[in-house]
């Protein structure tokens, strides 16, 4: 019995490099390059100066500079922990049901339509990536449209690499404008206008990474009415900054539910790496919603499919967490009063940034910085001013000059707003 | 003065009604006030208009412009006293859920064959029921078991309070030297000199999946050879990264033994430069292995055939319970200088099934090569889920970094396999007594592993769920971690009964 033959492969097998293996099998392989986040991690851990920042990758980080696990985290670790009945059995394919339940709740609201009427499959994945990943394969195989996904032009690296190795071509619509460091509106409607009908569109759900310029309500109205009406693109979403944008869990849902609260069909990826500080955990959930009950309970046998053969099933430790916090009415208000006050430092932080900056009277327009919402500024610096930035005052980000406000605390920012000033004098 | 404005109805688009709304503004006392009314014309809709659409749910989004008021346009600010115009524009919009499901034609898929039957099991409401299903330990009483040494780690880890900050994409590094020196042994050269790729993967599905990823992409349309039988996710894994495949015999089910010369004939017949997919220790499902002197053979001819090892370990220190000795396959092919791939999983040995625990090790011939494949199964790795989960990773080092805790599991694995070797003898014992036939069932004890390959069918396994409430893959295997030593007699009877009495 045979399996199917080798489909396309993603890149061109490499000449095979001479000298070097002496007769390994493996001598054509290439060193890969360094992820361009990671990547900052790298340099900040080797630059020797005392006084060194890490803007770059985006965890969140206390006043004193520290990593930062809640206490609701800790308090649900302990009574897991304490819990003799807990045993570490497979968990079924697609997660704790429980959990799934919670997830759903959390971002469209517990009185969601296509909660009560069983439209909806969820399945717990590796945190964003795995969710994102695992419905890109589901739509790859299952999905009756364009397997064709509408990616911002401007968005997390990763979203370019994870949709073609699930199987779906990615496109991209204009988003970021750097004029007016804001939402290239027009742009972003036209080419979503001139997409396939059907085809799939990745929307950031709040905060978009690595910008922070979302849509207006006014705007993600007519963003409905062009998915929905015009062109019927399959919306989903990445959520992976409920309640860590504005501070309120509600809030920052409301794009999600009003897409979903619609009666179309939508996929949601949720993350609880940032909201919940559950970074190496890796906890998400992806879930899909559909018109027919019927359909749904297809749907998660065939997304059952999809993991089975990549990992099985998902790791049980972060979404049992999870579960203790959001199924326990104290835990969960504790943990919203905790995110909130992560999501007012970051505010805090800009507001700093942007005063320290008026009051050096740096050349340029940094409302964008207080406009910004999430966790990054897209400070409209070049590269040039970012590596100045990096060697003359410490201060690593991405050379996209997106800053980490996560990164920053009172006692950074002067450093911060000197470096700008001066990397922007430089490069006039 | 009233002022009411109304929006025109817009004709139904495809999906899109657009109703009338009137507000009506009162100027009174100085005081500006307004009132929205919304008129919902919806229940004349859902017959009167659009065939094949439903109103499922509504939303409304009202946007008011007031322009001319606006510095008075709001309740407690004074009147202006110049001349008022009021334009307001307000519209709701709700979107019906048009036109049919984009995946109207998704099909139920079947019930994973090996997951699936728990899930039968669960729905039993037998007394007798018992479920010899999942490769997942049970103790005598038939209850899952947490490691000791497990729980110690965890309490110390929960106490040092450590943060939940990203992995690296390749993982622990602490787990990382952990588990290629578990499987080569501390002091392998291959480590010493670099040549040993590890990137922690999740469990033995997930390495199996990156290894395979790495090979649809670096030896493009190169075949991996899979035993016949084998776990069934083996095909799914291939399949779904786009690597071809094919069988290689294995089982002989006339001895219930290895079909040594099949194995060997359909790994030469290989075009050269294949991977041969090897279990390095207690074979799933059969629980047959090679002979030490077979290994041998095996790895001459995949040495002379330019094929590559791939090496699903899944089973180390359970299969004999030693450690050491069930990496003997492996560290065989090593120190022949031979270049593998090696899938590892801590899901059985150290019992942590969910907490998805493993390894992908790729050891080659230098390292600069080592280097190279560990950037690249990086690279698979970032789009899948980007880094892996801390919490097992984290039990397995503080397990094996700690000589204590380390010579404690030994001894809990010791005790793991020990139990299944004792249920074996048992069941062997009751099958021998009950069945007067003289029919050999020796190979119960000769099978190694937490598996036996009854050689049952597939209608003598539905007999064993169906009349017996055993539940068992399909395939004829038995999960001897199931079985209690109270349970064998029982169990003797019921694989008596299906192979004489069921075709």
């Amino acid at each position: 019995m045979e399996g199917p033959m080798a489909s396309i492969s993603l890149a061109p097998a490499p000449a095979a490099t001479a000298g070097c293996g002496s007769g390994s099998r493996f001598a054509h392989v290439q060193q890969a390059p360094e992820d361009p986040i990671y990547g900052v991690t790298n340099a900040f851990l080797k630059d020797p100066s005392p006084v060194k920042v890490n803007l770059g990758v985006g965890a969140y980080r206390t006043e004193e500079g520290k990593p930062l696990v809640l206490n609701v985290v800790r308090k649900a670790e302990e009574q897991l922990l304490a819990d003799k009945s807990r045993n570490k059995e497979y968990l079924p394919i697609s997660g704790i049901t429980h959990f799934s339940r919670l997830s759903a709740q959390l971002i469209l609201g517990s009185d969601c339509p296509a909660i009560a009427e069983k439209r909806i499959v969820t399945a717990q994945c590796l945190s964003g990536t795995g969710c994102l990943r695992v419905g890109g394969e589901f739509l790859a195989k299952h999905y009756s449209g364009p397997k064709i996904i509408y990616i911002p032009a401007t968005t997390w690296t990763n979203h370019f690499r994870i949709f073609p190795n699930a199987g779906m071509e990615a496109r991209t619509y204009r988003y970021y404008d750097p004029k007016t460091k804001g939402l290239d509106y027009e742009g972003m409607m036209e080419d979503l206008r001139a997409a396939p009908s059907g085809a799939v569109v990745l929307l950031h759900a709040c905060a978009h990474n690595p910008t922070g310029v979302d849509p207006t309500r006014e705007q993600w109205a007519e963003i409905q009415h062009l998915v929905r009406d015009e062109k019927q693109l399959l919306p989903f979403f990445d959520s992976a900054y409920q309640g860590f944008a504005s501070g309120s869990l509600d809030a920052d849902a409301w794009a999600v539910r009003q897409f979903v609260n619609d009666g179309g069909e939508t996929l949601v990826a949720q993350s609880y790496a940032k909201n919940m500080g559950l970074y190496g955990e890796r906890v998400g959930a992806l879930s899909v919603i559909v018109k027919d009950p019927d359909v749904a309970l297809r749907i998660e046998s065939q997304v059952n499919l999809v993991i089975r053969p990549m990992y099985s099933s998902p790791p049980t430790f972060g979404a049992a967490i999870v579960c203790t916090i959001l199924g326990n009415k104290a835990l969960y208000e504790e943990w919203k009063v905790e995110l909130k006050g992560m999501a007012d430092r970051i505010i805090s932080m800009r507001h700093q940034l942007f005063d320290a900056l008026k009051a050096r009277a740096t050349p340029g327009t940094w409302d964008h910085i207080v406009n910004q919402i999430g966790m990054f500024t897209y400070s409209g610096l070049s590269k040039e001013q970012v590596e100045y930035m990096k060697t003359e005052y410490h201060i690593h980000m991405t050379s996209d000059g997106r800053i980490s406000m996560a990164g920053l605390n009172t006692r950074t920012v002067p450093q911060l707003a000197d470096a700008i000033h001066a990397a922007v004098l430089q490069f006039a | 003065m009233a002022a009411t404005s109304s929006s025109a109805v817009s004709a139904l688009g495809s999906a899109a009604v657009r109703w009338t709304s009137r507000c009506i503004f009162a100027l009174a006392d100085n005081r500006c006030t307004w009132t929205f009314v919304p008129q919902r014309q919806l229940s004349g809709l859902t017959s009167a208009g659009v065939s094949g659409q439903k109103v499922v749910s509504t939303t409304s989004f009202v946007k008011r412009q007031f322009s001319g008021l606006r510095g008075a346009a709001f309740p407690g600010q004074k009147v202006v006293s110049t001349p008022l115009f009021v334009k307001s524009n307000s519209r709701t919009t709700m979107t019906l859920a048009a036109g049919v499901s984009k995946f109207e034609a998704v099909t139920m898929a079947p019930p994973d064959p090996i997951l699936g039957v728990s899930e039968a099991f669960r729905a039993d409401t037998s007394d007798a029921k018992l479920n010899l299903g999942v490769g997942a330990y049970r103790t005598e009483e038939l209850q899952p078991l947490v490691l000791n040494v497990v729980k110690k780690a965890e309490k110390k880890m929960l106490e040092s309070g450590e943060n939940k900050e990203y992995l690296p994409i390749e993982g622990l590094a602490a787990f990382n030297k952990a588990t290629a020196e578990l499987l080569l042994g501390a002091d392998s050269p291959a480590i010493k000199e670099g040549r040993v790729a590890t990137v922690q993967g999740l469990s033995g599905t997930g390495s199996l999946r990156l290894g395979a990823a790495f090979i649809q992409r670096y030896f493009p349309g190169a075949k991996v050879l899979i035993s016949s039988p084998t776990w069934g996710n083996h095909k799914n894994i291939f399949n779904d990264a786009g690597v071809p495949w094919s069988e290689y015999r294995y089982f002989e089910p006339k001895t219930v033994g290895l079909d040594f010369e099949g194995m060997m004939a359909d790994i030469k017949d290989a075009p050269s430069g294949s991977f041969i997919l090897l279990h390095g220790c207690a074979h799933n499902p059969t629980g047959i292995d090679p002979t030490p002197e077979q290994w041998e053979k095996i790895a001459d001819l995949i040495e002379e055939k330019g094929h590559m090892a791939f090496f699903d370990v899944a089973y180390q220190g359970f299969a004999s319970g030693s450690l050491d000795q069930d990496a003997d396959s492996v560290r065989l092919f090593v120190k022949r200088g031979l270049e593998i791939l090696v899938a590892q999983s801590y899901s059985k040995n150290l019992g942590l099934y969910a907490e998805r625990i493993g390894a992908i090790n790729a050891v080659v011939h230098s390292s600069d090569v080592a280097v190279r494949v560990k950037s690249q199964l990086k690279r698979l790795a970032r789009p899948m889920y980007s880094n892996p989960p801390v919490h097992g990773a984290k039990i397995v080092a503080n397990v094996v970094g700690d000589a204590a805790l380390f010579d404690e599991w030994r001894a809990e694995m010791e005790m793991m396999a020990g139990r299944i070797k004792t249920v074996r003898q048992r069941l062997y014992d009751d099958l021998s007594t009950k069945d007067k036939s003289g029919k050999d069932w020796s190979f119960v004890l000769k099978q190694i592993g937490m598996f036996s390959f009854t050689g049952l069918n597939r209608a003598q396994s539905d007999n064993m769920s169906d009349k017996w409430h055993v539940y068992m893959t399909k395939d004829g295997r038995i999960s001897l971690a199931g079985l209690s030593l109270a349970k064998c007699s029982y169990l003797a009877d019921a694989i008596i009964d299906s192979y004489y009495n069921v075709q």
